[in-house]
């Protein structure tokens, strides 16, 4: 397909999305129907004419055009047809073209699914859906447009860059995307209500849904990026505090917040005001990491642009949403009507701790985050804010949350019972110190603090059994009715408490990871045996080969345990030709839950690879309890609550809720 | 409980999270931010031994020396001076003589260094940007020979 058939739709997408931007609104403040009702048909003909550029840009680097810059610049004829496809988002314009894109499929679902909703919310709701396009399409046409040719073409690209040439560019992104600019719609209902100054529970019914999708994406997508960066980047480490990832954890963090704020709304009428303020925070969160990643303000891994331009235009973007949406809050938070009013110790009052001490945590990885750039731009110094803070001030914060979490849900609403709670709790408690004195008595070697972690991770596990077990009445009734009301227990109840346990089971992944992974550095050659925790390895032979678009050295090892061959491991170091880029793939294999990760170093001058292994105990339950949580939040979603909302959508309101499933 | 008490309970307790959040955030600033200098900077103030920095420049032609299998010595120049630095561990893929890199660990000397990770620039175009600036203020950066976005990549020794 031609590139400037992609170059006009984006044209004529901005066109419409102004359009979406006024007319709805406009209808919404005069009373007019005729008006209001434009706005589905806005968002759908923004979502086609996005969805075509996209297609025409995917078509332009699936074939190999190089007569468009981006195409030359981030791609190659011999890359492998999947590393075409996922280029296209693998650089500056591209993944705005995606964000665009993710932007007009949630607008284009809240116009096909959101029939429940009265006519002037949705309106106001598109609308603002409308402004963000009419940002982002502006951004994109005016700072960075994709479709830029060349003239004349070259032979041949510049590739793109190796380390993104992985299946888990392919998915991280798309998978972030969902998550940040999931958030949008919640967003987008906060200002619609403030515009309108009313605000009730059946509010926080529409808004749950979009919440606790974009956030479960948003779990999959930071999952995702940090299992990605542990095998492609070679050293093993599957967090960095790196300003990047700190970008989507602030959004998650303050998102965490507003699926619960936004339960204590619906159910009890309260909080309003800070649920309000939390969806137009989860966004501004989401926002700021766009400007921080896209901007090029930060020395990082992901930053793959530098263009000040471009960094006035988003900061102009960021100022412009933010500080619009803060001032109409300023304006209107105080019209909406308080209601609800509940004790200390209730499930409300262990919902209120839980909202506080998440958004404190957002506002100390924001500290740590933007501190070196607000010190660097004012004094000229130049700081590193690392891991020790952010272990300090998240772990300080987090850990009362985690503890407190088994709790919340055992306390009824209104006024609740502490005591009671503790004592069902008991069994969980004393399994959880069992388990702590049990991993104090196995592993001398880690940290003071290890034990009483795998404790509490234990305990979130169990304490999550413990409130399904309660609520089905398990030992206080015959067990055929236990598990006939566990059948009938509300998805919500069912989703909570998963996604509970999934945060005890990365607790455990972390936890055995940081403090009883061992290392070995060695140089070896061909022949030579080292050991890794219980592991022997043996370098067996070292290949040299030829993929597609790079060379590889590949050492093959074997791997034994108390001298029983149990399989090979094969780990190896990549030359891209086309940039003369080395690549680490380190080789992992997985023991149960735990893993054994080789990356291969320099040939040493005596002959022979400095080799780096670890032993990773339990690591991969780092991933899969934040697949658990993620799940969790798919089983919420699918309660008959959110769907009963209203007479009609069963089955539109799930869907609504699922808005890949329209992809 | 009255209305007005429970919302000053709820008020309090915010305030009592904020304040801790606030307390941490400020005692963790303090303790665990780690500085940024480069050679001539650490020439011309005397930097104290023991201070834990990060120190970015050019690895100095020639001085790369693996003394066995782990342990490397090299120097890192801005033109203005240099700084030797031990390390032990596996160097990143793009590690060579004459590219930029960033190493953080403690001055165990006037000029010497003890690195635990080095980080280097992660693709040909790319350069620290701390050490573009560093090289700018000694007169050897070359604007255009470079672009100036970062990709660093990271290895560290072990903990």
């Amino acid at each position: 397909m031609n590139p400037e058939i992609g170059h006009y739709a984006l044209v004529l997408a901005l066109a419409v999305a102004i359009l979406q931007t006024v007319l709805p609104i406009w209808g919404a403040r005069t009373n007019d129907a005729a008006l209001m009702r434009v706005g589905p048909s806005l968002a759908l003909a923004f979502c086609g004419f996005v969805a075509l550029s996209f297609a025409v840009l995917v078509v332009a680097y699936v074939t190999s055009d190089f007569s468009v810059l981006n195409v030359v610049e981030n791609s190659h004829s011999l890359k492998p047809l999947l590393y075409r496809i996922t280029g296209t988002w693998g650089n500056h314009e591209g993944s705005m073209l995606l964000w665009a894109l993710v932007l007009a499929i949630f607008g284009a679902t809240v116009a096909l699914f959101g029939g429940n909703l009265p006519a002037r919310l949705k309106a106001n709701v598109l609308g603002v859906q409308g402004s963000i396009g009419v940002a982002f399409i502006a951004f994109l046409l005016l700072t960075s447009n994709p479709f830029t040719r060349v003239i004349p073409a070259p032979a041949e690209g510049n590739d793109l860059n190796p380390v993104l040439q992985d299946i888990g560019l392919a998915i991280h992104p798309p998978l972030l995307y969902l998550g940040y600019v999931g958030f949008s719609v919640t967003f987008a209902f906060a200002v619609a209500a403030l515009i309108d100054g009313r605000i009730d529970a059946a509010w926080a019914r529409w808004v749950r849904p979009w919440a606790l999708g974009a956030w479960a994406f948003l779990t999959l997508g930071i999952a995702m990026g940090s299992y990605w960066a542990y095998y492609e980047l070679g050293w093993g480490g599957w967090w960095f505090w790196d300003p990047v990832e700190n970008a989507s954890l602030m959004p998650w963090l303050a998102g965490t917040a507003l699926i619960h704020s936004a339960v204590v709304m619906e159910k009890r009428d309260a909080l309003k005001v800070w649920t309000v303020l939390l969806a137009i925070l989860a966004f501004s969160l989401s926002l700021l990491g766009t400007f921080l990643v896209r901007s090029g303000v930060l020395t990082s891994v992901h930053a793959f642009a530098t263009d000040p331009t471009r960094g006035v235009f988003i900061l102009g973007i960021l100022v412009f949403f933010i500080g619009g949406s803060l001032t109409l809050f300023a304006a209107r938070a105080g019209n909406l009507r308080q209601g609800g009013i509940f004790a200390p110790i209730s499930r409300e009052g262990a919902l209120v701790l839980n909202n506080l001490l998440l958004t404190a945590a957002a506002a100390a990885v924001f500290v740590g985050t933007l501190y070196p750039l607000a010190l660097e731009a004012t004094t000229g110094a130049k700081i590193t804010v690392g891991p020790p803070y952010f272990n300090l001030t998240v772990g300080a914060l987090m850990l009362p949350v985690v503890f407190a979490m088994p709790f919340g849900p055992l306390l009824a609403w209104k006024r609740g019972d502490l005591p009671g709670a503790a004592q069902r709790l008991m069994l969980a408690f004393l399994i959880g110190l069992a388990a702590a004195g049990a991993a104090a008595y196995a592993e001398s070697g880690g940290p003071a603090l290890a034990p009483i972690g795998i404790g509490l991770g234990a305990f979130v596990i169990l304490g999550a059994i413990i409130d399904i077990a309660e609520r089905s009445g398990l030992g206080r009734v015959p067990a055929a009715t236990a598990f006939a009301r566990f059948r009938g227990l509300p998805r919500a109840a069912l989703g909570a408490a998963l996604a509970h346990a999934g945060i005890g089971i990365c607790l455990l992944g972390i936890v055995a990871e940081t403090s009883w992974n061992s290392e070995t550095i060695v140089g070896a050659k061909v022949g030579d045996s080292f050991a890794v925790g219980r592991y022997e390895l043996t370098l067996a032979r070292l290949e040299p080969r030829t993929g597609p678009n790079y060379r590889e050295l590949a050492g093959v090892f074997d791997i034994r345990r108390g001298g029983a061959s149990v399989g090979t491991i094969e780990s190896s170091k990549r030359l891209f030709t086309a940039r003369n880029m080395p690549t680490t793939e380190a080789g992992i294999r997985t023991f149960g839950l735990s893993q054994l990760y080789v990356s291969l170093g320099d040939e040493l001058p005596g002959g022979g690879l400095a080799i780096r292994a670890y032993w990773k105990p339990l690591v991969t339950l780092i991933w899969i309890g934040a697949v658990i949580m993620a799940l969790g939040g798919a089983l919420s979603l699918s309660d008959r609550r959110l769907r009963v909302g209203a007479p009609k959508p069963a089955r539109k309101a799930v869907a609504a809720a699922r808005p890949v499933a329209a992809e | 409980m009255t209305r007005k008490g429970r919302r000053l309970v709820l008020i309090s307790s915010a305030l009592g999270v904020l304040a801790i959040a606030a307390g941490l955030v400020l005692f963790a600033l303090n303790d665990t931010i780690v500085f940024f200098r480069s050679p001539s900077e650490i020439a011309q103030e005397h930097t104290a031994p023991g201070t834990r920095l990060r120190v970015g420049g050019l690895v100095k032609d020639g001085s790369v020396v693996k003394s066995d299998n782990v342990h490397v010595r090299f120097a890192i120049t801005d033109g203005g001076a240099d700084v030797e630095v031990a390390y032990v561990g596996i160097l990143p893929d793009l590690f060579r003589e004459g590219q930029g890199v960033i190493v953080e660990g403690r001055l165990t000397g006037p000029m010497s260094f003890t690195a635990d990770s080095v980080l280097a620039k992660h693709d040909e175009k790319y350069m620290p940007r701390e050490v573009v600036d560093a090289l700018k203020k000694q007169g050897v950066w070359q604007e255009g020979a470079n672009g100036n976005p970062v990709k660093a990549t990271q290895g560290s020794a072990a903990p």
